[in-house]
């Protein structure tokens, strides 16, 4: 464990730091000049990449998953709880668990921060799919649509607003979840956070980097909601 | 399998592997002691001023959106900006998790009083109550399950947020182990999780049984009352 060390003796006043640095003032602008494009800017890529690959095979497993449970019901209590199981697993023991197995590496994250996207992903698209009012489905097949048809061009989009707030929460989730990641695969925004406290709690570090993974995290949401008002218009009244 | 079983054997041997370790025991107590205290303070700020502004039925806006930004701040970020701040230590971590245990309790706490029937406080009202008694006898009665839940999801999601403040060097808490698998092993990691994964349902359960005791009897009878589920946020695993 990292513990408060009694003298404060700063070591990274070799990169050619000022006074501020080196008396490790709350936050040095030069600090972030230097370090933006060697350690902040490829922590925030890979965190975003991490993210995304999470969310992306997170959201085809969970879809598959939904679509399967739609059709034949008794599937939805084993999903259902082995989705929640796996959610319920702090995501450091998690990540320490998988480590052994396929190393200290980005696939250990991946997998990890797929499992927490399940059981969100799972529940809404399901939700949003049951949702769907029997008149309209009834309708849909009244008019010849074929069940797939009136999966993909009536249910699937009146399934929409739930399942983009699944992605939304799933999405802000893994951001979140993706720095504890840098513990285990050292990428991710998570790292600088690591590194800072490693070396006697450099403040500038600490700030840059935890406040580039709340602000990565709202505007993620924040897309996310525009994208959300675009793909379903008729419920922009709400 | 071997993994699990020597996960049991850890917790049989009460998490000591060698003399002078702590035990389980003494880290699941410090564990609520930090998780405890954080729960109090942040119902003691947000459940009088959602329960507030629930009344008024105004500023719903606030209510919901304080919550929708607090649900997308990663937990690991708001802890490194603490430790920046604040410095390391059981300050620092206190206030992060009150930080991310105060939204979804505000956000409950809003939506169950402003959902109640309006036409009952009408009654109320029109009886002659005065707004306190409103609040106290109508209100705060009918809108307790729905406080419950908000409460329950952040003392489950501060209970294991607590883990992962190990890493940031506050020491005492079970994350302890699950941060420092090079001497507990998987093993001794996955035995740490059941047995955070534990407290918070002991937690949870706990919570249930005051919800149960709170509640007064004519809304107990009534089991086959539904509660209305929107709004309510979904818990992030730490």
């Amino acid at each position: 464990m990292p513990s408060l060390p009694a003298v404060v003796i700063p070591n990274f006043t070799a990169g050619g730091g000022g006074a501020c640095e080196s008396q490790n003032h709350l936050f040095c602008i030069d600090w972030v000049r230097r370090n933006w494009s060697g350690v902040l800017a490829p922590a925030l890529g890979q965190h975003v990449v991490l993210t995304l690959i999470a969310v992306g095979i997170g959201f085809v497993l969970a879809l598959g998953m939904a679509l399967a449970a739609y059709r034949l019901t008794w599937l939805e209590r084993p999903f259902g709880i082995g989705t929640a199981v796996l959610y319920t697993i702090p995501s450091l023991a998690l990540f320490e668990i998988l480590a052994p197995f396929f190393g200290p590496t980005r696939t250990t994250a991946e997998i990890a921060l797929v499992g927490y996207t399940l059981l969100i992903l799972f529940r809404n698209i399901l939700t949003g799919l049951r949702e769907v009012p029997a008149e309209v489905r009834d309708t849909a097949r009244g008019m010849g649509m074929s069940p797939r048809q009136s999966l993909f061009r009536v249910e699937l989009p009146l399934a929409l607003p739930a399942i983009m707030a699944g992605l939304r929460i799933a999405t802000v989730t893994v951001i979140s979840l993706a720095t504890v990641a840098a513990y285990i695969c050292n990428q991710g925004l998570g790292a600088p956070i690591f590194t800072a406290i490693n070396e006697n709690v450099f403040k500038t570090e600490l700030i840059c980097a935890g406040g580039l993974a709340i602000m990565l995290a709202i505007v993620a949401d924040l897309l996310l909601v525009g994208a959300q008002r675009l793909l379903t218009p008729w419920a922009r009244s709400r | 399998m071997n993994n699990l079983i020597g996960a049991l054997h850890f917790i049989g041997r009460d998490g000591v592997n060698q003399p002078g370790e702590p035990t389980l025991v003494h880290l699941a107590l410090k564990h609520l002691e930090i998780a405890g205290a954080a729960m109090l303070v942040a119902c003691l700020i947000s459940l009088p001023l959602g329960v507030w502004l629930g009344h008024l039925r105004r500023f719903s806006f606030l209510a919901i959106n304080v919550a929708n930004i607090g649900r997308a701040l990663p937990e690991l970020a708001v802890i490194a900006i603490g430790v920046a701040v604040i410095g390391l230590g059981f300050w620092n971590v206190l206030v992060a998790l009150v930080v991310l245990a105060v939204p979804p309790m505000l956000t409950t706490a809003y939506v169950g009083v402003a959902g109640v029937d309006a036409d009952v406080v009408d009654a109320a009202r029109g009886m002659g109550m005065r707004e306190l008694e409103i609040l106290r006898a109508v209100e705060l009665p009918l809108a307790l399950p729905i406080i419950f839940a908000g409460i329950r999801i952040a003392a489950v999601f501060v209970i294991a947020t607590a883990t992962i403040t190990s890493l940031a060097g506050y020491s005492g808490t079970l994350g302890d182990i699950i941060a420092n698998q090079a001497s507990y092993r998987v093993s001794g990691v996955l035995g740490a999780a059941i047995c955070v994964a534990g407290l918070a349902l002991a937690t949870d359960g706990a919570f249930a049984l005051l919800q149960r005791a709170l509640t007064p009897r004519g809304l107990r009878l009534d089991r086959r009352r539904r509660l209305p589920q929107a709004g309510l946020p979904v818990p992030a695993p730490d």
